[in-house]
């Protein structure tokens, strides 16, 4: 039911789009309303509902669930966590995103292995990952709080220094960065705009809605995914899942973003 | 496309040396070394992708402003690489370079390597009036002959700027498509006559 409301919205935001005459202005207003229809069909809520539902149950060879994870704000507290993430945490000694972290309770509050806790990062329409639900359900919570992202920990700034170099950093087949296409305001890649994320302008309302239901693909898309995706095709190997890189990018455009009041786990074309 | 000497000019070296020491980050050559730990090999995506050669690695460490004088010695040495047909003959079939056109598939660890690529070329540049979902990262292309002129030198400046963009612009955000084996002689003879035909949508 929800499926098809969701199409028949999409539909009919397809066809209001395409009939719009092409002027940056009028384009503008017709992405936004677009998205406002997008949005009122959005099946997040579930996800969000179902993420509740597996961060409560009993898991793994200890039998326990993630209840008392520690997303940073002590095991457990889940309000106002995301938006200061990525962070620095004492236990590992590492800077984490949230997926990672997440993946680090599997392990260490479950006992389940590193491999097997990894082994579906990233789902389908047909079978969604683990981490897609609980992403869903700890960013929800966030909601309302502004984005205050740390790099007073030594380790906190220099992976958002390795961040912003990764953003520039040019190289593979076709020779790109993330700013080829995310460094110059008011450019689109097909019908789709780009904002600069290198700035909060760009990266503060981006940001802020990820993680994302896609209705293209019908999926929740975890920030992981994201980037991942931005690299494939940038034809660049693939990042690895939850690495330093990974994170010190992700931390480089969340302190960017720094201030925005969250609004995820948003809804994308 | 894999060349990874670097050759640097006493000046080159001193204005990246106050670029270097204007941030606090770490250097080209640290971001790849993790870059290297922390990316892998996926079917043809192999890691050492992340090798940047000397124009990757000036258009990063300058944030693509790289010195004049360098830029033109860098550009003149992409211009050597670029290879023009045996026969002289830069105009193919615009109707297979409309496809080439408009695909934006090729490279990426899902595709099998020596499949056909696209140019993507519709992901930056408007062509034919008749496409409205185009992208503007580059200039509009709509009318290219009518504009520009098809004459031979046109012809080749356009085989000439597919097959290796960073011979016209050091650090343009277009890539090298015949310097990286992305499309062949053929693809690019059928886009620049994509281009260029007057029978072309482009030029309608």
């Amino acid at each position: 039911m929800l499926a098809l409301r969701t199409s028949a919205v999409l539909a009919a935001a397809a066809l209001a789009v395409a009939a719009a005459p092409v002027s940056a202005q009028n384009e503008r207003k017709e992405i936004q309303k677009y998205q406002k229809m997008l949005a009122e069909g959005s099946p997040v809520e579930l996800f969000e509902l179902q993420g509740e539902d597996l961060w409560k149950k009993k898991q793994g060879p200890k039998q326990a669930s993630l209840e008392k994870c520690d997303l940073g704000k002590g095991p457990g507290v889940l309000k106002g966590a995301y938006v200061k993430l990525p962070r620095y945490f004492e236990d590992t000694g590492r800077v984490m995103d949230l997926e990672s972290r997440l993946v680090h309770c599997m392990v260490s509050l479950q006992g389940r292995d590193y491999k097997e806790a990894t082994k579906r990062t990233f789902g389908n329409a047909d079978k969604p990952s683990e981490l897609e639900y609980l992403v869903a359900y700890v960013v929800g919570k966030s909601r309302g709080y502004r984005i205050a992202v740390s790099t007073r920990n030594p380790k906190a700034k220099a992976a958002y220094e390795l961040g912003k170099e990764l953003f520039f950093y040019r190289a593979g087949p076709w020779d790109f960065s993330c700013a080829s296409c995310h460094g110059v305001e008011g450019k689109r890649i097909r019908m789709q705009a780009l904002p600069v994320l290198s700035k909060p302008s760009g990266a503060r309302g981006t940001y802020a809605t990820w993680p994302a239901y896609r209705v293209s693909n019908s999926q929740m898309k975890t920030f992981q995914w994201r980037l991942n995706d931005c690299y494939r095709q940038m034809r660049f190997p693939e990042p690895t899942f939850g690495s330093d890189a990974t994170v010190a990018l992700t931390m480089f455009l969340a302190v960017t973003a720094n201030g925005e009041p969250y609004a995820g786990p948003g809804t994308k074309r | 496309m894999k060349s990874k000497s670097i050759h640097l000019s006493l000046g080159t070296l001193a204005a990246l040396l106050v670029t270097q020491l204007a941030h606090a980050g770490p250097t080209a050559l640290e971001v790849r070394a993790v870059m290297h730990r922390d990316f892998h090999t996926r079917g043809q995506a192999v890691v050492s992708r992340v090798d940047q050669d000397d124009v990757q690695w000036l258009c990063t460490v300058t944030r693509d402003k790289p010195p004049a004088k360098r830029a033109r010695e860098m550009e003149n040495d992409q211009l050597a690489t670029i290879r023009y047909p045996a026969d002289g003959n830069y105009m193919g079939n615009w109707k297979r370079g409309a496809k080439i056109a408009a695909s934006g598939k090729g490279m990426t660890w899902k595709e099998k390597a020596g499949s056909q690529s696209g140019g993507g070329c519709y992901n930056c540049h408007q062509l034919s009036p008749k496409q409205p979902s185009y992208g503007t990262i580059g200039p509009s292309l709509k009318h290219y002959a009518k504009v520009r002129g098809n004459g031979m030198e046109g012809q080749k400046y356009v085989y000439g700027k597919i097959y290796n963009s960073k011979a016209y612009n050091l650090c343009t955000q277009m890539p090298r498509f015949g310097t990286s084996g992305t499309l062949t002689e053929q693809d690019i003879k059928d886009l620049t006559a994509y281009l260029l035909d007057p029978a072309s949508p482009v030029n309608q």
